[in-house]
């Protein structure tokens, strides 16, 4: 039906597109599901809670699970159900803003660096090289010491993180874009640079950034879970899920399922941001190759 | 220049960057911890806190020199082995420090001897048996391990074989080390945990290594001159695939560096990274200071190495 409706307005006109299409096999439609639910959880989450995330329901700790407490209960008896899906709210909604934030940063300043060259490209790859020899961790963990955690902080530490090597990949796509016949024609028709970014390169490595950000969401989670593993992320009595997993992993002798559920939510996140991106359509993924 | 020279010239460029990375990555540890809100004389002496003692004790420590000198001053400290005190217990940070190293680094080791002979067979027989069964399953499961925080694997290793089998101790330290036995079963669960994350990585770089030279014109010759696969990929491939393999070796080794800060944490491990992040706990900035610039030179040493095999082991360079 859909396709009768296509045919029938929008495409009359236009012949049929060949080549590279919206389509895509169904890994990577399981693993936008997956993300996508759980972006709509970190939304909506907290309302769906049956109880409330921070408080004492069950006398008993450690609980299993059970009709009440579908994924038992933790170390002080709260609902864990409750507790991941408030947890979204934090993993996935700090993992966002850094992505964003790192992503948007790097590309900026690739495509700048690529198209000036010259010292300001040579000063600023040598800079950020250089913070890329830091374990990204061990970053984390010192910044955390320094100034105390936050979510503002939190954000900010792993954007500056993962920010150099958003850079490095934009930089090295621009530069092949940058020797390129159509923006050789644009530079000599006396473009200005901004627009020779805009309108030149940055719609032609867009595919390969966008795989990118999906890639470097996946480490920030990792990151950041495990820096709520250690006790430095998000600070009690809020927990995101690298939090959770700290604070029941001593249930785990206990036979408690409390530290399983917000291991497999990191783990369904993580993955399916892998499979989605090992299959994007081939209308993203092919555009600069 | 004379093209012989070429290799050698990359190599001191590398080096020379290493170098300037090195004093980069030292500036922003020092910056991080030593600019923190709050005066470090004020907190140390907490409710003896008047004006006069402060001052005292800024002098003392030398904190009332301008933050640049103070820099100078820790890096030729760190050079010398002069590592400072620490501010929690007044202990000198090299002896703190001695004993935990030596523990880490043998972790390190350990892990490294199991985990390298495995990934290497596992990858190289990855890619000779491209898209079989064994090439999926090795795939999939390697892909599931990158994919999960260091921390889950641990917690899963600890589920299997300390509660499901029953084989470990849960914890590794505590446990007595009197005979080989028990001393193989303490380091056996932050062996086993390490060595699933860094040989992941192996794998997969190896893999791709090898395939890379399988799909050159000569290999696909050897194939076409009659060579059986094995014959194809070990005598024709792989000599040729070796210095990428080092390269994905030497890289996936700095995966420990990070983690090691969660194995140690979860086991118990007395290690360098333990110490550290008990000292983060206790803001002890110069024991901090000290920890990170372990990490951070192990880390730029591997990753050094790994560049260097690559342009040593490039023979379009050699010409």
């Amino acid at each position: 039906m859909m396709a009768e409706y296509q045919t029938t307005t929008a495409a009359k006109d236009a012949p049929k597109p060949k080549g590279p299409g919206w389509s895509f096999n169904w890994v990577g439609r399981i693993g936008l599901a997956i993300m996508l639910f759980w972006g709509l959880v970190a939304f909506v989450g907290p309302w769906l809670a049956p109880h409330p995330p921070g408080e004492i329901v069950d006398w008993d700790y450690f609980g299993p699970v059970s009709g009440d407490y579908w994924m038992g209960t933790d170390y002080l008896g709260r609902d864990i159900f409750s507790r991941i899906l408030m947890g979204a709210r934090y993993t996935v909604g700090i993992a966002l803003a850094a992505v964003t934030l790192a992503c948007t940063l790097g590309v900026i300043l690739g495509m700048i660096a690529a198209v000036a060259g010259g010292w300001f490209d040579m000063v600023l790859s040598r800079l950020l090289d250089a913070f890329n020899g830091i374990p990204s961790l061990l970053f984390g963990l010192v910044v955390v010491a320094a100034v105390g955690s936050s979510i503002p902080v939190l954000i900010l530490t792993l954007t500056a993180i993962y920010m150099p090597g958003a850079y490095r990949f934009a930089r090295a796509l621009a530069v092949n874009v940058n020797t390129m016949d159509f923006v050789t024609v644009a530079r000599a028709r006396g473009e200005s640079t901004r627009y020779l970014i805009l309108q030149e390169i940055f719609p032609n490595i867009l595919g390969p950034v966008l795989a990118d950000l999906g890639l470097r969401f996946v480490f920030i989670v990792l990151v950041l879970s495990g820096l709520s593993f250690l006790g430095l992320g998000v600070q009690p009595p809020n927990a995101d899920w690298g939090g959770l997993v700290r604070e029941n992993i001593e249930g785990l002798s206990l036979g408690a399922p409390a530290v399983i559920f917000p291991s497999v939510a990191i783990a369904s996140l993580t993955i399916s941001v892998n499979m989605f991106i090992d299959n994007l359509p081939t209308k993203i993924r092919d555009r600069s190759e | 220049m004379p093209q012989s020279l070429l290799p050698w010239f990359l190599v001191i460029q590398r080096l020379g960057i290493a170098l300037l990375t090195l004093i980069i990555v030292s500036f922003a540890v020092f910056f991080a911890t030593e600019l923190l809100p709050g005066d470090v004389a004020e907190i140390l002496l907490g409710q003896a806190a008047t004006p006069e003692a402060v001052a005292g004790l800024r002098a003392a420590m030398g904190l009332d020199e301008p933050a640049l000198s103070r820099f100078i001053g820790w890096l030729a400290g760190l050079a010398s082995g002069d590592l400072g005190t620490s501010y929690v217990n007044k202990m000198e940070i090299v002896e703190l420090l001695s004993g935990r190293l030596r523990n880490s680094l043998q972790l390190a080791g350990v892990t490294t001897l199991v985990s390298v002979p495995i990934a290497l067979s596992l990858g190289i027989g990855a890619a000779m048996w491209r898209g079989s069964l064994f090439d999926r399953v090795v795939t999939v499961l390697t892909i599931s391990v990158i994919s999960v925080p260091e921390f889950m694997v641990a917690t899963l290793a600890v589920l299997i074989f300390a509660v499901w089998l029953d084989w470990l101790p849960a914890l590794s330290y505590g446990a007595d080390m009197s005979s080989l036995g028990t001393m193989l079963k303490a380091y056996a669960m932050p062996v086993i945990t390490l060595s699933f994350v860094v040989s992941a990585q192996m794998i997969r770089m190896t893999r791709a290594a090898v395939i890379e030279t399988i799909n050159t014109p000569y290999v696909e010759m050897a194939l076409l001159k009659g060579a059986s696969r094995k014959r194809m990929v070990l005598v024709h491939a792989l000599p040729n695939a070796l210095g990428p393999i080092a390269n994905a070796v030497a890289l996936s080794l700095s995966y420990l560096v990070g983690g090691v800060i969660i194995v140690e944490t979860i086991f118990n491990y007395p290690g360098v990274a333990k110490l550290m992040v008990d000292a983060v706990s206790t803001r002890d900035l110069p024991l901090i200071q000290s920890c990170a610039m372990i990490f951070c030179v192990s880390y730029l040493m591997l990753i050094t190495l790994a560049d260097l095999i690559a342009i040593l082991s490039n023979p379009r360079l050699r010409r």
